[in-house]
């Protein structure tokens, strides 16, 4: 790091400099070096930075307002949309928060699968991404709790019910999970209490991604080691700092026209129905964010076996810097994980689709097929591609195929349609 | 392995076809006109009286509007009834207060502040008045069903003799577009249920669609100003990300001369 040199210019500076280097660390931000060749894709760390705060300030704002008690939190949320100023913006923009939220965060993650970014020395960075998108899925279901509609206290009772899968304890465990015997104040009480809380522990482990990113520095869509600072590398500010801003406005465009014009496209209708515990809804459906998961967990017509499956299918992320064993990072490079790494990309869409299907007839068959699938991809195809796969050579340097109209790029296609 | 992918592929393609088809096998909504759909959707003013009246006349009678003031029937955006229209409707209910200085619970005349009044006590005594069912509340009635006004409009116009086979029970009723075809509600709207103040012609259509317009209103009560402000909000960004976008172009000039 660069920045252990940097002296403040003014007296002050430097006094408060050499007690708490808050300045080192904002000159280490905007000097950080950064591969010059990143695409559009590599924006969505800074969209989903920008997501976390806007989650937090209009979380904040909806909690002065909001009622957590079983009797109250529907109708709470009616006078947030109707009687509190701008309450339905605030809302509409937490909401929707929450699915642009995992929009941006699929395609970082994908973004990451495809160019190999979680391998070696990225691995850390990596397994505390997977951790953030658990807290994620933990904080965005128990927010669809809050509201007490139908979904909300359905999607509860289905949720909190798959503890009871664990052998001998499971019981107990629901029990405890839901202060009582069923789902009721107590359970919405602590998933408020815990909906508050994780967005924090969020905050928390972003500090520690980015901080364990700035060791390694980013990877790159050519995939190979930069030398930092050099040729290679842009400082930060300016010119990362306005490409993200970019990409931001853009999905901001997106964002504002589910926000004003389709706020509750993403939303389930019988969720604007008060929770009924003697009113069973006719499918039970999670948002479309957990769709992908649902159908795993479906798909296994045992029980516990199905828990299993589907945690596994998050936890097999974690493990992943090791099942892939190929020292090639972007897929650029390698002409078969590539093919796999969109056959994959539809695998999860069809598994999305059949999660908001009845798990009955074709669409229980296809999400058995899809779910097989998403574990051998990840347990044989990616272990013995990294031996069998013939892989394109590697430019020295990514200045290569930055220079002169992208020599490299059209290299590539030569190569495809070689084969 | 070339061969393999290419199989995949295709049995990927069969089934999302096959499974487009099947989702395709849905009964169609009546379709209608509505104001406030689009990009600049706006109530139609008299569409939102008249809808009231035909809540008031025909619906209230069941079905509650809990979350809904009396006051909202006069604020920008709704129907937009004068102050003095608004008292007079919210006085011609009545509302239990109280206690007062003697302990005592009292009735009075709504006010523009009081919610729409509920037509039974609870949910317990609206069931045991419609034969087991419960008639939804309509605050939010609109949200809260999967095709939105579409389904409540064609659920309205939907009633019609039972298919050859279909038996009824004593009270139920067949209807079109009601999830499972049975409905507890009789049909509510006839030509000429109400006589329209402003002298427009109360046919069926006519009447579901007004009232179905007044239940969007009730259900978002803010959705004009949110059209209007997303209007604004969406310019206004699509104009800095093109200021934004030559302004990144002018700093990344600087790298792409250089080298």
């Amino acid at each position: 790091m660069s920045d252990h040199e940097y002296v403040p210019s003014s007296k002050f500076g430097k006094w408060f400099n050499d007690r708490l280097p808050l300045l080192s660390l904002a000159s280490h931000l905007t000097d950080y070096p950064t591969p010059k060749n990143l695409n559009y894709w590599w924006t969505f760390g800074g969209i989903l930075t920008f997501c976390l705060i806007t989650q937090i300030v209009t979380g904040l704002t909806l909690a002065m307002h909001y009622i957590a008690h079983a009797d109250m939190a529907f109708e709470s949320v009616e006078h947030i949309m109707r009687d509190v100023n701008y309450g339905w913006l605030i809302r509409y923009i937490h909401a929707n928060g929450a699915s642009m939220f995992f929009l941006a965060v699929y395609i970082h993650i994908f973004r990451s699968l495809f160019y190999g970014s979680y391998k070696s020395p990225r691995e850390i960075i990596w397994i505390i991404g997977i951790i953030i998108y658990l807290l994620m899925m933990a904080a965005a279901f128990m927010g669809y709790v809050l509201p007490w509609g139908q979904m909300s206290f359905w999607g509860a009772t289905v949720i909190t019910n798959l503890f009871s899968a664990i052998p001998l304890v499971g019981e107990g465990i629901v029990n405890w999970l839901w202060g009582g015997y069923s789902v009721d104040n107590p359970t919405l009480t602590r998933f408020f209490t815990l909906h508050y809380l994780i967005p924090f522990l969020i905050l928390g482990l972003v500090v520690l991604h980015i901080w364990a990113l700035h060791v390694p520095g980013n990877n790159n869509p050519v995939g190979i080691d930069v030398k930092k600072p050099s040729k290679d590398t842009v400082p930060f500010h300016p010119y990362i700092v306005i490409k993200d801003g970019f990409a931001l406005l853009m999905f901001m465009i997106v964002f504002a026209f589910f926000v004003f014009y389709s706020p509750n496209i993403l939303g389930h209708a019988d969720n604007y129905i008060e929770a009924n515990p003697m009113v069973t809804p006719a499918h039970i459906v999670p948002e479309w964010y957990l769709l992908p998961f649902y159908a795993i967990l479906r798909s296994v017509p045992d029980k516990l076996m199905g828990v299993v499956a589907m945690l596994s299918a998050i936890l097999i992320l974690a493990a992943l810097p090791w099942l892939d064993t190929s020292k090639i990072r972007s897929a650029v490079f390698r002409p078969l994980y590539k093919q796999f790494y969109w056959i994959l990309v539809v695998d999860v869409l069809v598994l999305g689709y059949v999660g908001a299907m009845p798990a009955e007839g074709l669409y229980l068959l296809i999400a058995r097929v899809a779910t097989a699938y998403y574990f051998i991809h990840f347990l044989i195809i990616l272990p013995v591609l990294g031996f069998k796969e013939k892989t394109i050579p590697l430019p020295l340097s990514i200045t290569e195929p930055v220079l002169g109209g992208m020599p490299m790029a059209s290299a590539v296609k030569k190569k495809e349609s070689l084969n | 392995m070339k061969n393999i992918l290419k199989i995949s592929y295709s049995i990927i393609f069969l089934l999302v076809g096959t499974l487009t088809v099947n989702a395709a096998e849905k009964v169609d909504l009546l379709k209608t006109d509505w104001s406030f759909k689009g990009l600049f959707g706006k109530f139609d003013r008299g569409a939102l009286q008249r809808g009231y009246q035909v809540y008031s006349e025909v619906c209230a009678g069941c079905h509650s509007m809990k979350y809904v003031s009396y006051r909202n029937l006069f604020e920008p955006g709704g129907p937009e009834f004068t102050e003095e229209q608004a008292k007079a409707i919210a006085a011609s209910f009545e509302v239990t207060d109280g206690p007062n200085n003697d302990g005592e619970m009292f009735v009075r005349p709504a006010k523009l502040s009081d919610k729409f009044v509920m037509p039974f006590e609870n949910v317990k005594a609206a069931q045991a008045a419609n034969g087991g069912a419960y008639p939804p509340d309509m605050s939010v009635l609109a949200k809260a069903r999967s095709g939105g006004v579409d389904y409540i409009y064609s659920v309205l116009l939907g009633y019609e003799d039972p298919p050859s086979g279909v038996t009824l029970d004593e009270g139920v009723y067949y209807n079109k577009y009601m999830y499972g075809n049975k409905i507890k509600m009789s049909q509510p709207l006839m030509d000429d249920a109400v006589e329209y103040s402003d002298g427009t012609k109360a046919t069926e259509e006519q009447m579901a669609k007004d009232v179905t317009t007044f239940l969007m209103w009730a259900a978002e009560p803010h959705l004009e100003s949110r059209h209007k402000m997303g209007f604004k909000a969406i310019l206004y960004l699509i104009i800095l990300t093109i200021l934004v976008y030559f302004s990144m172009k002018k700093i990344w000039s600087r790298i792409e001369s250089e080298v």
